[in-house]
Formats: C-alpha cells, structure tokens, sequence
C-alpha cells in the first residue's frame, strides 16, 4: 500500500498566512505593541514567565502577542525557547525577607509587625465591568496615592512569628545547603520525589489544574485546613557568583510572589502538636497560582507527614506527572496529527470484527 | 579570544567566601549590582558625559544566557528551582590594563558591555572617587528613589484598624 507523503507544503505555508492575518486582525484598528502588553496585561505576561519558566518580560511579551493571546500557546514558546540558551549556571538562593514589598497580608492575625499591606489587588473590587475602562478618550494617567513614607524595610514572615512559640513547624534547610538541588530541567521526573522537585514542578505547573486540586482539598479529598498565614508581593535581588569572581554580585531584581500556608496538625509521640506548612512560590504576580501551589505542596506532603494517601491531590505521581501544560497540551494536541494508518488498522479490525457478529447471528438464527 | 577571563578576578582571593570578603571585594560587588540594576538609558548618559572614554579589547563579547533562580523551601529551608530568568555578561580589558565584567539581567548586551566598562574603570583607584561621586551614587541614589516611590504608594494602601466600642449601656 502507498500512502500520500507529500502535497501538504503548500497548504500548510498558507496557513501559516492566514494565521498572520488573523492575528494581525481588523488592520483598521492600531496594531499592538509589545511595550502595550508588557504594561497593560501585566499578569497575563506574569503568568506566562512562571509557567514558562523563564523570567523575561518582553520576551513573554512576544510570545502572547505571538500566540494571540493563548497564553498556553505563549508558555509553550517561552519554553521553547528556552532551550536555545546558554545556562550560566544557578542563583544564591533569594530571601524573600529581603523583600521590598508592595502587599503583604495574612489572614491568621489582624494586627502584626508590618501590618497589612493591600498593595495593587482585584480581591476589594467590586467585579462590575468598569466601562469608562472602554471610553474612547481612555483612563490617561491614573495616578495612585503616596504615603509620607514608605512600607517598613524589613517585615518579619507570619511563620517566624508562629517559630517562636514552636507552634508551626520550623522549615530549616537540613544539609546545611550541601545537597545537590533537583532539576526538571536536566533529569526527568522521579519517584518518590523529593519536596525541591515538587516545588519546582508545581511552580511552573498549571495554573488551572493546580487551583481545581487546591480546592479539592478543601472540599474534602485530602482535607488539611488551611490558613493564608502569609501572602507577599515585591522585588528581590537576585545573587550570583559568576565564575570568574568567587563571590556573588547582584544581577537585578525579580518581582515574586509568595504564599505560606500554615495547616492543622502534625505530632508525635516524641514531639507537641505543631501547625504544618504548605509553601507557593511564582515570578510575578500570581496569587491564586500560589495559594493553589501551597494548598497542593502541603497535601503532597502527606507520606511525610504519616498520612493516608487517598486522594488526588496527595498522589504525587498523578500531581506531577499531570501538571504541565506544555507535556499535557502536547499529548492531548497529538492526536490531531495524521494517524491514517493507526486508523487504517482499526478499520479493518473493525471490519473483521463485525462479520464475526454476523457469522454467530447467522449461525444462532439456524 | 572568548575564554573565560579569570584575570578578572579583583586583587586577592577570588574565591574566598560571601562571609569573609574584603573590603575592596565589596566595594565591587556594591558597584556591579548597582550597575546590574540601573536603567540603560542612564548608564549611556552616564557613558557620553564620561571625560575619557577607555579604548578597551572583548575578552567575552556579550552573550545571552540564563540563571536558574532558586529559592528555599518557607523561604528558609531547602533550596529548590524556581524557574531561569535571561542574563547578558560579557569581559573586557581596557587599554589600561583593568579586566572588567558585565553581569545582568535580561537581553542588552549593551547594558552588559557599559556594566563591565565602568567596571573596569572602578578598578582604576586614580578614577574611583570621581566615577563614584558622577556615576555610582547617582545610579544608587536613582534606584532607590523608585523603590521608594513604588514603596510608598504601596503603604498608602496599608489598613489601619480602628476599635468600635459596643454595648455597655451607651
């Protein structure tokens, strides 16, 4: 049998055209610039660069432009991407405590050292559709209010206050840093896999399937009853030791946002009862993907913590092997690609199939 | 020649810990994350307004790279992964002699190139005083002056609670 290899060039170069006209859209209506999306959807390019896994905010730019708009699509390119560059090697790791902070809340105290900060958030809105957002002559130049002066410079973590009680327990790093760091993006996934691989992995996770398995959790499948203990936004420096010098210079600042999720209970016969910790962490402003990121790195601590692997969210082979849109978008998109001959197979399987039927009818009939 | 330049190392031990550097060990680092974190176009205004501009030769042109960021675990335990971010470096050696390295974040090779220049002008202790009076503490000063900004807009935003009182015949 042949089978048309060919004959598709064509078809496929004016696709590609077709779809540079599409995206370029009604050319009546201003073309959009990269600095436009770069500044004006901010957590759309945000999203893109945690997920992607790659911090480069005009390079993420692109790819949304790109993508028109498909931000799985755009992760996908960053991605991609990505593999063409040269690693220069691994940061210092940053302190988040270092941080210049723009919000910072929690919802287990009121009142605490550095009070609550509510920075730029959606959460006190009233979610109507603010139409002088589509008024012809636009917003202009908005303009927030200042302080005197500034968020206090150093704004002690939530959990560290909880430390010094010993109510929660303490997050140490247990090699003293002499360990080597799992990366996904060297080796493949491997099981049981430690807490630095499923915290990588959740962090450029799915951002969709990481908040349905949060929210499984705290509708019973794997209840661990969670406190925002903490949620944090601003710019850290990012430390690195490049080769050359032996000791580390700051290369710029990075935007972060991070969660802290203090849980119910862990103890033992040897030791008090403690509040546990689930930990999310993203480039950018992405909130819900962190709080999600906590809720499910907390219940995939549960084979650490002695507790019944039952539900998905504490599988951590169904967690992880399934929360990366790029390998998920990949295999489920597959199947658009021709599978004449797979399909020939099964049609005449099929086939064979359906005369037996018919034989035996036949055969039960006399 | 695109070898890795180790002559850039300062004058010491180049490999001696974060803990125990010396001071002219960190009054390099100062000066390179304050070059790493200003803007472009002030480092090349700072660049035209240089007196003598050095005639200097690549030891690494610039070249785009990443970092893996990392961080720890509750922001104090285990380190993990986090995700890359892009980084430009690039070396150079002036006429003078002075080795300098550019490291920064994102995909300019030429703020790299003006980070290791006027890092290798640093070296200079006959031009140090001068180059950080025009040029370093400014940058600094520019720096924080956004953090600042940014910071106190965020701490407008800061909740002052108030206590109601209630009950007790009023």
């Amino acid at each position: 049998m042949y089978v048309a290899v060919k004959g598709g060039e064509q078809a496929i170069l004016n696709s590609h055209k077709l779809i540079a006209e599409e995206r370029r859209g009604d050319t009546e209506v201003p073309e959009l610039s990269l600095a436009q999306i770069k500044e004006q959807m901010q957590l759309a390019v945000d999203r893109v660069m945690t997920e992607g896994s790659l911090y480069d905010r005009d390079l993420a730019a692109l790819a949304i432009k790109q993508a028109q708009g498909d931000l799985l699509e755009a992760i996908f390119l960053l991605r991609a991407y990505r593999t063409t560059l040269t690693r220069f090697g691994e940061s210092e790791p940053i302190d988040t405590s270092c941080m210049a902070v723009r919000r910072r809340i929690s919802a287990a105290y009121k009142d605490l050292p550095g009070g609550q900060v509510l920075g730029p958030s959606y959460d006190y809105t009233h979610r109507l559709l603010d139409f002088a957002l589509a008024a012809e002559e636009g917003v202009g130049a908005p303009e927030a209010e200042a302080a005197e002066a500034g968020v206090d410079e150093s704004i002690p973590r939530v959990t560290d206050i909880l430390n010094h009680e010993g109510l929660i327990e303490e997050e140490t790093a247990l090699d003293g840093d002499a360990g080597a760091v799992a990366d996904l993006t060297r080796e493949p996934l491997r099981f049981p896999a430690g807490r630095d691989l499923r915290l990588q992995n959740l962090a450029r996770g799915d951002e969709g399937f990481l908040l349905a398995l949060g929210y499984s959790t705290q509708r019973g499948y794997g209840r661990n009853h969670p406190f925002a203990g903490e949620i944090r936004l601003g710019e850290v420096a990012v430390e690195f030791v490049p080769e050359e010098l032996g000791f580390p210079i700051e290369l710029g600042e990075i935007t972060v946002t991070e969660c802290q999720m203090i849980n119910q209970f862990a103890g033992s016969a040897g030791r008090p009862p403690q509040f546990t910790r689930g930990y999310g962490l993203s480039f950018g402003h992405c909130e819900r993907k962190t709080m999600a990121m906590a809720l499910v790195d907390r219940a995939l601590r549960a084979r650490e913590l002695d507790e019944t692997v039952e539900y998905p969210a504490q599988d951590e082979e169904f967690v992880l092997y399934h929360s990366d849109n790029v390998e998920a978008s990949g295999f489920v998109q597959h199947l658009k690609l021709p599978h004449y001959v797979d399909f020939q197979s099964e049609l005449q399987l099929i086939r064979s199939l359906r005369r037996r039927h018919d034989e035996e009818q036949q055969e039960a009939a006399e | 020649m695109d070898a890795a330049p180790r002559s850039a190392a300062p004058q010491g031990d180049g490999q001696s810990a974060p803990g125990e550097r010396d001071p002219a060990q960190a009054a390099r680092r100062r000066w390179m994350s304050v070059l790493a974190k200003a803007k472009l176009n002030e480092l090349e205004s700072a660049w035209e307004d240089l007196a003598q501009k050095p005639a200097y030769d690549w030891l690494r042109r610039p070249e785009v790279g990443m970092v893996m960021v990392r961080a720890r675990t509750g922001g104090t335990g285990g380190r993990f992964n986090l995700g890359q971010m892009t980084v430009t470096r690039c070396a150079l050696r002036l006429a003078s002699g002075e080795a300098g390295l550019g490291y920064v974040q994102g995909r300019s090779k030429r703020h790299a190139e003006l980070a290791a220049l006027f890092d290798a002008l640093l070296q200079d202790e006959g031009r140090r005083g001068e180059l950080e009076d025009s040029v370093i503490a400014p940058l600094e000063a520019s720096h924080l002056d956004r953090r600042t900004a940014r910071s106190r807009k965020a701490n407008s935003t800061k909740v002052n609670f108030f206590t109601m009182v209630r009950g007790e015949n009023e």
